[in-house]
Parts: structure tokens; sequence; C-alpha cells
């Protein structure tokens, strides 16, 4: 255990610095997540006459200008790289290092993070430049409990894929189970669409599933479509979420490693 | 020109013998195929149930330019998208030596390399989209109007490709552009919308810059039969002059292009 605390700082050192050398790469990585920004261009067209639901123009830019930030600081790659170091073997490589795998890939995620917080940079300033004043909530302790939010929100993204992407032991085709859940993604986490406009039972079913935790909810608590008391709830429900995965993840990968025969080494 | 019908026959069945090989793999990716065709109704399924209409387009008028959008994306996914990832693999790996030796067009060579036959499967996605809107009209396209959507079908995948070439021959410059490749999936994303419901400097990217209006909404407006002759003309022309200019591209960049092993 402090062995592995020793060798934290170094990876975080190694991962950022991989990402600054890869940095026209990692832009580009960035730059196509600009499904919110057509987003924003097409409801602010239709709310041009009259409100959507209680969402009016502003309410959409503040809506998914925060979807953006959220899901770019919450971006995890790390399904790509398992699959591939599954079958080309280079897996074993990882193996052998005194430190667990899913650790170290952790670690080269959360290294990226500073270079993705100055992409974010301008978004954030525009929120709140935009609609700062009018559509992002004031309340001191909901703003205490974004940041929580938005790192439980990074763990369920980092989890689900290590948990799919350990299937990879097993089935050559845990990229396309990915694709399935990134779809799924993209409806119960209100992505594309903001939940609320939705017929209700979608909404229900948002709640119970994990997908919303992973962006909707932190993106509802800081525009402040969300009370005190529900966020609080839902926070439990993320991080109840986050301890599942996490076990899930761990068995599928202790299973799944007894399993593992390098090939081609 | 008879050669090379010929030539693109034996490329076809090649890819074909080759998807054959891995069925049950080409199979799971139909069948994603049609999930995501189905899928990606949910977001127009949403806004027109707060709405009968948007900027003039009703909820069967706009089925018919997601049924193109589904339609291109198998284009794209499945004639256009891998052989193309294939070139820049050569380029990379300097083994494109291989293909410029051959005593045909380079550029033929590398475009036909790959198809993934499989992809028909959204075309029959496709297909049963526009029934749906059809439906729902209660009236069927004439065959002039299908005559003329199959036209700018035509141009929409001559501008498809011509971008992808001029994206692959960005690879003779910077050698790393899968990711581009994924890029510019993202923004063709935006293809699934009417092109007139954006405004502003959204509406200029998608009908000059990127141009994906020609590849789905024009498209669409033939089959509904209320495109102008003179927007389809400039669809024409501007499928021709995109062409024109990424074969130029092409022929430049690859001028540039060393051996890796050199």
């Amino acid at each position: 255990m402090s062995r592995t605390l020793r060798a934290l700082p170094t990876l975080l050192r190694v991962g950022f610095a991989e990402s600054v050398a890869y940095r026209a790469e990692f832009l580009v990585w960035l730059l196509s997540t600009n499904m919110p920004l057509v987003m924003l261009a097409l409801w602010t067209a239709v709310a041009r006459e009259a409100p959507v639901g209680r969402f009016g123009q502003r309410d959409f830019v503040a809506y998914y200008l925060a979807t953006l930030f959220v899901r770019l600081m919450t971006g995890a790659w790390v399904i790509w790289e398992l699959n591939m170091e599954i079958r080309q073997g280079t897996l074993a490589f990882r193996l052998l290092r005194p430190v667990h795998p899913l650790l170290a890939y952790a670690c080269e995620n959360v290294a990226a993070m500073p270079l993705r917080l100055a992409i974010s940079a301008p978004v954030v300033a525009l929120l709140v430049l935009t609609v700062g004043r009018t559509h992002l909530t004031r309340d001191p302790l909901l703003l205490a409990v974004f940041p929580l939010t938005l790192l439980g929100g990074w763990l369920i993204t980092f989890l689900a894929m290590a948990l799919i992407g350990a299937l990879a032991f097993w089935v050559e085709s845990a990229g396309s189970l990915f694709e399935v859940w990134l779809g799924l993604f993209g409806v119960f986490s209100g992505y594309l669409v903001p939940l609320e406009l939705f017929p209700r039972w979608v909404g229900a079913a948002a709640r119970a599933l994990p997908f919303r935790y992973m962006l909707g909810y932190p993106v509802e608590l800081l525009v402040g479509l969300e009370g005190r008391a529900p966020a609080l709830r839902d926070l439990a429900v993320q991080w109840g979420w986050i301890a599942a995965l996490l076990a899930l993840a761990l068995s599928a990968w202790r299973a799944g490693v007894r399993r593992f025969a390098a090939y081609g080494g | 020109m008879l050669r090379y019908l010929r030539l693109l026959g034996v490329q076809f069945r090649a890819s074909l013998a080759v998807a054959m090989q891995y069925r049950v793999e080409f199979l799971v990716e139909g069948l994603l195929g049609l999930f995501w065709a189905g899928w990606s109704l949910v977001p127009l399924l949403v806004l027109f149930d707060h709405r009968r209409a948007v900027a003039g387009w009703t909820f069967p008028e706009a089925l018919v330019v997601i049924g193109w959008f589904a339609l291109m994306k198998g284009v794209l996914e499945g004639a256009v998208n891998p052989s193309l990832t294939s070139v820049v693999e050569h380029i990379r790996k300097g083994t494109l030596d291989f293909v410029l030796l051959k005593p045909a067009d380079a550029q033929f060579l590398v475009s036909t390399a790959k198809f993934e036959p499989w992809r028909v499967l959204d075309l029959l996605g496709a297909l049963a989209i526009f029934g749906w809107a059809f439906h729902l009209l209660g009236r069927w396209p004439t065959p002039g109007h299908v005559l003329a959507a199959l036209l700018l079908l035509a141009c929409a995948a001559a501008i498809l490709y011509s971008i992808w070439i001029l994206v692959v021959s960005a690879a003779f410059f910077v050698v790393k552009v899968d990711n581009l490749s994924f890029l510019f999936s993202s923004i063709f994303d935006a293809a699934r919308w009417p092109a007139s419901i954006f405004r502003g400097a959204w509406r200029f990217v998608f009908t000059f810059v990127v141009p994906l209006a020609l590849m789905t909404t024009y498209p669409a407006e033939a089959l509904l039969g209320r495109l102008a002759p003179g927007r389809g003309l400039a669809a024409l022309a501007g499928a021709a002059a995109f062409g024109l200019f990424a074969r130029l591209v092409w022929l430049r960049s690859i001028r540039r292009y060393t051996s890796a092993s050199s």
C-alpha cells in the first residue's frame, strides 16, 4: 500500500508528460466532443419562438455549456487502451509492475486533467459571462458539493470502461458492447437532450440507471435545476453506483487476469 | 474505363471474401448499425413531442432527412471509411510503395481497397425510415423526384468522398490522422438535422465549409419534391468542384510522399 502511494507522484508525472507530448492529438480528441454545441445551436433556434417545457433560450445555453464542461472534465479513454493491450498481449508489461494496472490507468487519465481544465476554461468563462448571473446555482452547499459530483461522474465513467474493457478477456467484441453503452449514455444521461424534456418515464428510468450520474446530475446541480434535498439524495445514489462498479470491475479484473495468456510475446 | 470497372469488381470481391471470413463480427457490426439508426431518432422524437413543426419541417419531413443521414452513414462507414483508414496506415508504415508501383491510378486503388458489405443493413434501415415517413405523409414520391434524389445522393457521396481524400492527404503532412476521422464523424452527426433549423454562423458552416446540407437536407427536399431546380444544379456544381479540388490536392500531396524507410 505505501509502495503504491510512493509510486503515485511519478505515475502522475509520466501521465502528464504524455498528455503534453501528444497535445495535438489530444486537442483533436477533445474537439470531437462537439455534440453539446450542435445541440445548443439546435435548441436555441427552436426556443426562439417559445420556450420548450420550462427551457428558454438562455436555459439551453446554460445547460449545454455546463454539459460540455462536465463532459470534458469527466472523459476517460481506458477502454480503448485496455482492449488493445489485452488483444496484443502488451498488458503483460503492466502485470509485471507492482502497481495494480487499473490504478496505473487511472493515473494516466487523471494526469490529463490539467490539460482538460485548460481547454475547458474558455467554456466556463463563456458560461459565467453569458448566463452566470441568472442561471447558475447560488447555493453554497451545492457549489461545494459540485466538485464531488464531478469526481463521481469521472469515477463512474472510468469504472464502467474498466468493467466493459475487462470483458475483452473473454469476448472479442467488447468494443461493440461499449458502443451500445455509449448509445444508452447519450439518451439516459441527458447528454443529447435534457432529461426533463423526455416523457416522464424516461426520467424515472434515468434516475435508476448509472448514466445520469455520469453527466446529467452534475449539470442539473450546477445550473440550478435541482434543489438541495434531491441533490443530496442523488449524491448518495451516485456514490452507491461507484461502490458497486468498483466491486464489479475489480472482480471482473481478477477473474480476467487469471485467464489472460500473453500471446505473441 | 472498362479496365477500371473490372478492377473495381476484383477489389469488391476481395472485400466480400474477407467479410465472409468474419461473419459473426460483421453481423454484430451490422446490427449495431441498425441500433444506431433507430437510436438516432430519439432526439427527433423528443423535439417533435414539443413542437408540431420546426423551421418549416414537420415530423415526417424531418424523418426523411434522418433516412438520408442513415443512408449516408452507411456509405461513409461501408465504402469510404475502411479504405481510407487503410491508406493512413500505409502512409505511416511506408507500405504505400506497393500501391504506387501498381500499373493503375493510385487514388483509385486506395479508395477501393476495402468495403464492408454488411453495411447494406444500414440501407435497409434507411429504407424502413423512408417508408415510415411517407406512410405518415400519406403520399409517395413521384419517379421524377426519386430520380432527382438519387442524383443528389451521388453528389453527396462524391462530396463525402472528396472530404475524406482531403483528410487523407493531410496524412502525408502530419502522419497521425486517425483521430481526424473521429473528429469528422462527430461533425457529420449534425447532418441528421435539416440544415435550415440552424441559424447564423452554424448554417454557413454546414452549407459551405462542411457541406452537410448538401448531403442530407437537399436529397430529402428533392425526395419531398420541394427542392428548387437552381439549388439542385448548384449542388451538382458544388460536388464537381469539390471532387476536382480533392483530386488536385491528392496529386500535390502524393508528390510529397517519401517512403518511411529512406
